[in-house]
């Protein structure tokens, strides 16, 4: 047979490389893949934290000079967009990554190309709408970006002669229609990833109600991204059209109505809170159960919890807009809606505290964050019961009572719990432990920094303070808690800077073993870092605490469980790490690994390329939208017909 | 009221803003635009859920931290060797810890729903029917049965039901703005192309101010108004003054500036009874403008007020809006009159806050 096949010719030969810069660009790995989305993350974090840090900076004291109008309403659009778009999805797309296949046995997801598509197409995104201010500016319409402020009367210098403004307008609102439509591809992707990859590739024995409550939360999230990206990518792609071709949808002038970009905004915005908290739920799941040496409490409570929030987040959408005037009937069924919301939400507190009642409870730094998380997103949960007390939410809507709200909930839940994660998993991806100490130093300095800068918020907003304000008076009483609220914002930066000296230092820790925690799933089998195939041999799985059953085991007589002598157990003679890594490459092992593959990067420089075009007239917009369109789709074709790097096919 | 309502009271006695500089009649509330410190009987209505929710969640608040503090404590690593009892949950207290909440959630759905419908009732017999335009950046106000409109200040009776319709259809109409008064009443949005109704009431004669709460454009922050309410008589004495038309001009340095107005002005506002107006509503009604305290979307104090702290300050705020607007409030609409096309003397400027200065 070989003899007669000649071998497939594809545009580019497929890349090999395993080390340095090509293989970076190249990889389908999803290990490194994740790593990459960390990384860029906590790049934007840096970004979107000094964006905080001006906005703070300006409205520390009354009158605040630092910014002009127009400049702190790029800054504080461009603060939640990238905090929400480029900061705490991508870390959560980061776990996701990494874990999933190594938590369910797999060796990679369903569709690696794809999973380096995602990367790709979503940084674009960032790059592309950060590139904004090199044209006209920033996005300035706020992140919810409500018309007709975003359509034809734009809130632009008025320095400008009103044809400039108009022009300078329009760039900015392309900008955030186009950036987050392309952004949205990238979601949509691995949304379907990831379902895929949990439907067909478990190992043997890893039931759903074995898989790790992460994956769980992982399966859910990719859910509610593939439901919820086109409902904003439609409305995306009408404000485009509002924008730059005059459509009426959104603009009351012409017929449109500014209330149903609201719906359509709010209909994704609700369910994007829960595809941002979902994830640290997840990973707070795996990281109790470890320290508390104890399995999670009411694992089922937890996971159909997450399913339940997943199902309502689609149902209280109209609870950004209590003060909108949708009438008496619908404010009732949203508040009701939002109040039951609470219930599930509950059920995972109290499951969280039974699983550290009884244990015994470590205090290393991912625990600290699993804490914080508990105990921050409680208090962001309460004042979100409160939000459903739809007459008395009409005082607290749009004002700084609202701000602190979503940042307890996407701060105090989300982020705590993404850096437990980052220190729990971090000797699963480098081969070594984060330094503890200064670890425990960054948790105190950001748990402090973070009630510090948020807490007040309540006080101000309920003290009639608004959001989107970009100066205040002398003599409004809101002088006191800006100023506190101004020192918080320092702490979290000096937090974050001794989470990166951090890293930086522990560089030289020694190696941390597969298993540094004492861990209980599957992930923790394989060396650390994984092979690139993850496991030499896929593990056989019967139990949800796979990896702790192998190490523990219950005798009849005694209740409590034992460790299994080294060596071996019945079960399991291989040993606790019967599965252990022999050092092998995949092709050695007789592994078929996908190839690495320039497409996915290829196609993702299409996008905003033909994006471009949409800014321009003519000619150039052609060419833009040409050139951008024939990478786009002569990738895709490359892609389809790239052939194997390896002749064992 | 409650906790945060005390925590945010307390914080006035160490917060050391300058009241000064807040333009309006009542320098003495501290707390200029309190949510938590309702003034009359709809906010009071809002805020009885507050006091219904807010023990609750501190009660929640309580046992969950209290509960996880204890945790830590009593469950903390002591170094023993023997592995904890694993536990894999209970169902008793799952469905204990579904129910009670849900239950309690129950306690605070019924009275929202009530207070829900209660509050878009229609209005009472004696009501004064108010129509709100919010342009970027300062508020309009109409009195729909007495033919009056002025802007920024809203006047109206105590112990009457205040029935505003925020008329997003009206000419001028532009983006969404939202109309709050703290101590009166929760916020209602804006929204052109269509209407939105919302009352406020009053318990005391007053000042209070109001904010725009839904992000505008550049000057979303300087878009402020202020409700004065007055006895009944009070009241009617002011709309009697508002239905009369402008002072007429005495002659000198004022009947110029009334020609100026008259010539420039009115392409904008409104001077009724001047010679040349033409009922322009794209900017504030200016009949009766020294009978207010403040201008430019409530930001600075006006010369002409009676409760100005500064007038010399506030005469040099008011000729520097009117040579260059944008550089006193970004992004306003007014053109600058101290250059370019329209550009106005020293001297007509001068002219023209001398007229401004009679307009009672």
């Amino acid at each position: 047979m070989s003899a007669i096949a000649t071998p497939r010719r594809g545009l580019f030969p497929r890349p090999t490389a395993t080390t340095g810069i090509a293989s970076w660009l190249t990889t389908v790995d999803h290990k490194r893949i994740g790593i990459m989305y960390g990384v860029a993350a906590l790049f934007f974090f840096v970004v979107g934290g000094l964006e905080a840090l001006l906005i703070r900076a300006q409205l520390a004291g009354p009158n605040g000079e630092l910014l002009s109008a127009d400049a702190y309403n790029q800054i504080f659009t461009m603060h939640g967009l990238t905090m929400v778009f480029f900061v705490v999805m991508p870390l959560g797309a980061a776990f996701m990554n990494y874990l999933l296949p190594l938590q369910i046995g797999a060796r990679d997801v369903a569709f690696p190309r794809i999973n380096a598509l995602s990367l790709w197409v979503w940084l674009a995104a960032g790059l592309f709408l950060y590139s904004a201010v090199f044209f006209d500016g920033l996005p300035n319409g706020s992140w919810v970006n409500y018309s007709p402020l975003a359509g034809q009367i734009g809130p632009d210098p008025a320095s400008l002669t009103l044809q400039d403004a108009a022009a300078a307008h329009q760039s900015r609102m392309l900008f955030y229609s186009l950036g987050l439509q392309i952004a949205g591809v990238a979601s949509l992707a691995s949304a379907v990833n990831f379902i895929t990859t949990v439907l067909n590739m478990r190992a043997p024995g890893m039931t759903l109600m074995r898989m790790p409550v992460f994956t769980w939360m992982t399966f859910v999230v990719a859910f509610l991204l593939l439901f919820a990206m086109p409902v904003i990518g439609i409305a995306l792609w009408q404000l485009m059209f509002q924008v730059r071709f005059a459509a009426p949808f959104y603009d009351p002038t012409n017929g449109g109505d500014p209330v149903l970009w609201q719906h359509m905004f709010w209909l994704f915005g609700h369910p994007e809170v829960y595809i941002m908290i979902l994830p640290a739920f997840g990973i707070i799941s795996e990281i109790l159960p470890v320290f508390t040496r104890k399995p999670l409490f009411g694992y089922t409570a937890i996971v159909f919890s997450g399913i339940a929030i997943g199902f309502m987040g689609w149902g209280v959408w109209a609870h950004h807009m209590f003060t909108a005037g949708l009438g008496p009937v619908a404010d009732s069924a949203f508040g009701i809606a939002t109040m039951f919301i609470a219930v599930p939400t509950g059920i995972k507190i109290f499951n969280w505290l039974g699983t550290m009642w009884g244990g015994q409870i470590r205090f290393t730094t991912p625990m600290l964050f699993s804490i914080g998380l508990v105990s921050m997103f409680t208090i962001g949960g309460l004042s979100g019961v409160t939000h459903s007390l739809v007459p008395h939410d009409t005082q607290q809507h749009d004002t700084y009572y609202i701000v602190a709200h979503f940042h307890y909930v996407l701060f105090g839940g989300a982020l705590f719990g993404l850096f437990g994660g980052i220190y729990f998993w971090f000797p699963k991806m480098f081969g070594h432990l984060l330094n503890e100490k200064i670890g425990k130093l960054h948790f105190a300095l950001m748990l402090i920094g973070f009630n510090l800068t948020f807490a007040p918020m309540h006080f101000l907003g309920l003290n009639g303070m608004p959001r989107r304000y970009y100066t205040y008076a002398d003599g409004m009483g809101w002088n006191f808690w800006n100023a506190v609220v101004g020192v918080g914002a320092i702490v979290i930066a000096i937090s974050f800077i001794v989470f990166v000296a951090n890293v930086w230092l522990s560089r030289k820790n020694p190696a941390a073993g597969a298993d540094p925690w004492d861990a209980r799933s599957v992930e923790w089998l394989t060396s650390s870092p994984p092979p690139v195939h993850n496991f030499d041999e896929v593990p056989q799985v019967s139990d949800r605490d796979e990896l702790w059953f192998r190490k523990y085991t219950q005798t009849k007589e005694a209740a409590e469980p034992v460790r299994v002598p080294a060596g071996g157990s019945t079960d399991n003679p291989g040993g606790p790490y019967g599965d252990r890594v022999s050092g092998k490459s995949a092709k050695e092992l007789g592994i078929h690994m996908p190839d690495p593959s320039w497409f996915p990067l290829l196609l993702s420089l299409g996008m905003p390329i033909a994006a471009y075009g949409v800014f321009y007239e003519g000619a150039t917009m052609i060419a833009l939208l040409a050139i951008g369109g024939i990478i786009t789709f002569g990738s895709m074709i490359g892609w389809a017909l790239e052939p194997s790097a390896e002749d064992d096919h | 009221m409650g906790l945060a309502a005390l925590a945010s009271g307390c914080m006035t006695d160490f917060d050391g803003s300058d009241t000064s500089r807040i333009p309006g009649p009542d320098p003495e509330r501290a707390l200029p635009a309190n949510a938590m410190d309702p003034l009359g009987p709809v906010a009071a209505s809002q805020d009885e859920l507050w006091d219904i929710a807010f023990p609750i969640t501190i009660a929640v608040f309580v046992l969950v931290f209290g509960g996880l503090a204890y945790i830590l404590f009593a469950f903390r690593d002591k170094g023993q060797t023997e592995l904890p009892k694993q536990v894999h949950g209970n169902t008793k207290l799952e469905i204990a810890w579904t129910a009670i909440p849900a239950i309690v959630l129950v306690v605070i759905a019924v009275p929202t729903v009530q207070k829900i419908f209660e509050l878009v009732e229609p209005p009472a017999e004696d009501a004064v029917h108010v129509t709100v335009v919010g342009k970027q950046y300062w508020w309009e106000f109409t009195y729909a049965d007495e033919d009056v409109t002025t802007a920024s200040e809203l006047h109206i009776p105590v112990d009457r039901d205040i029935f505003i319709t925020l008329d997003g259809t009206a000419e001028g109409a532009d983006v969404l703005h939202s109309f709050w008064v703290p101590s009166l009443a929760g916020k209602r949005d804006y929204v052109p192309g269509t209407g939105r109704i919302m009352r406020i009431e009053a318990a005391e004669p007053g000042v209070y101010p109001g904010l725009c709460a839904e992000f505008c454009g550049l000057s979303h922050a300087n878009m402020r108004f202020t409700v004065i309410a007055h006895e009944e008589a009070e009241y009617e004495a002011w709309l009697a003054n508002q239905k009369a038309p402008a002072v007429e001009p005495t002659g000198g340095i004022v009947a110029e500036g009334a020609e100026i107005a008259g010539s420039v002005c009115i392409g904008c506002h409104t001077f009724s009874g001047l010679e040349g107006n033409a009922d322009s509503r794209f900017g504030p009604n200016l009949t009766h403008f020294a009978e207010r305290e403040a201008f430019a979307g409530y930001i600075y104090d006006s010369p002409f007020g009676e409760q100005v702290e500064d007038p010399e300050q506030a005469m040099e705020d008011l000729r520097n809006w009117i040579v260059d607007p944008a550089a006193m409030k970004p992004g306003a609409q007014m053109p600058p009159f101290g250059s370019g096309d329209l550009a106005l003397t020293d001297e007509q400027i001068d002219a023209v806050i001398a007229y401004l200065g009679t307009l009672e």
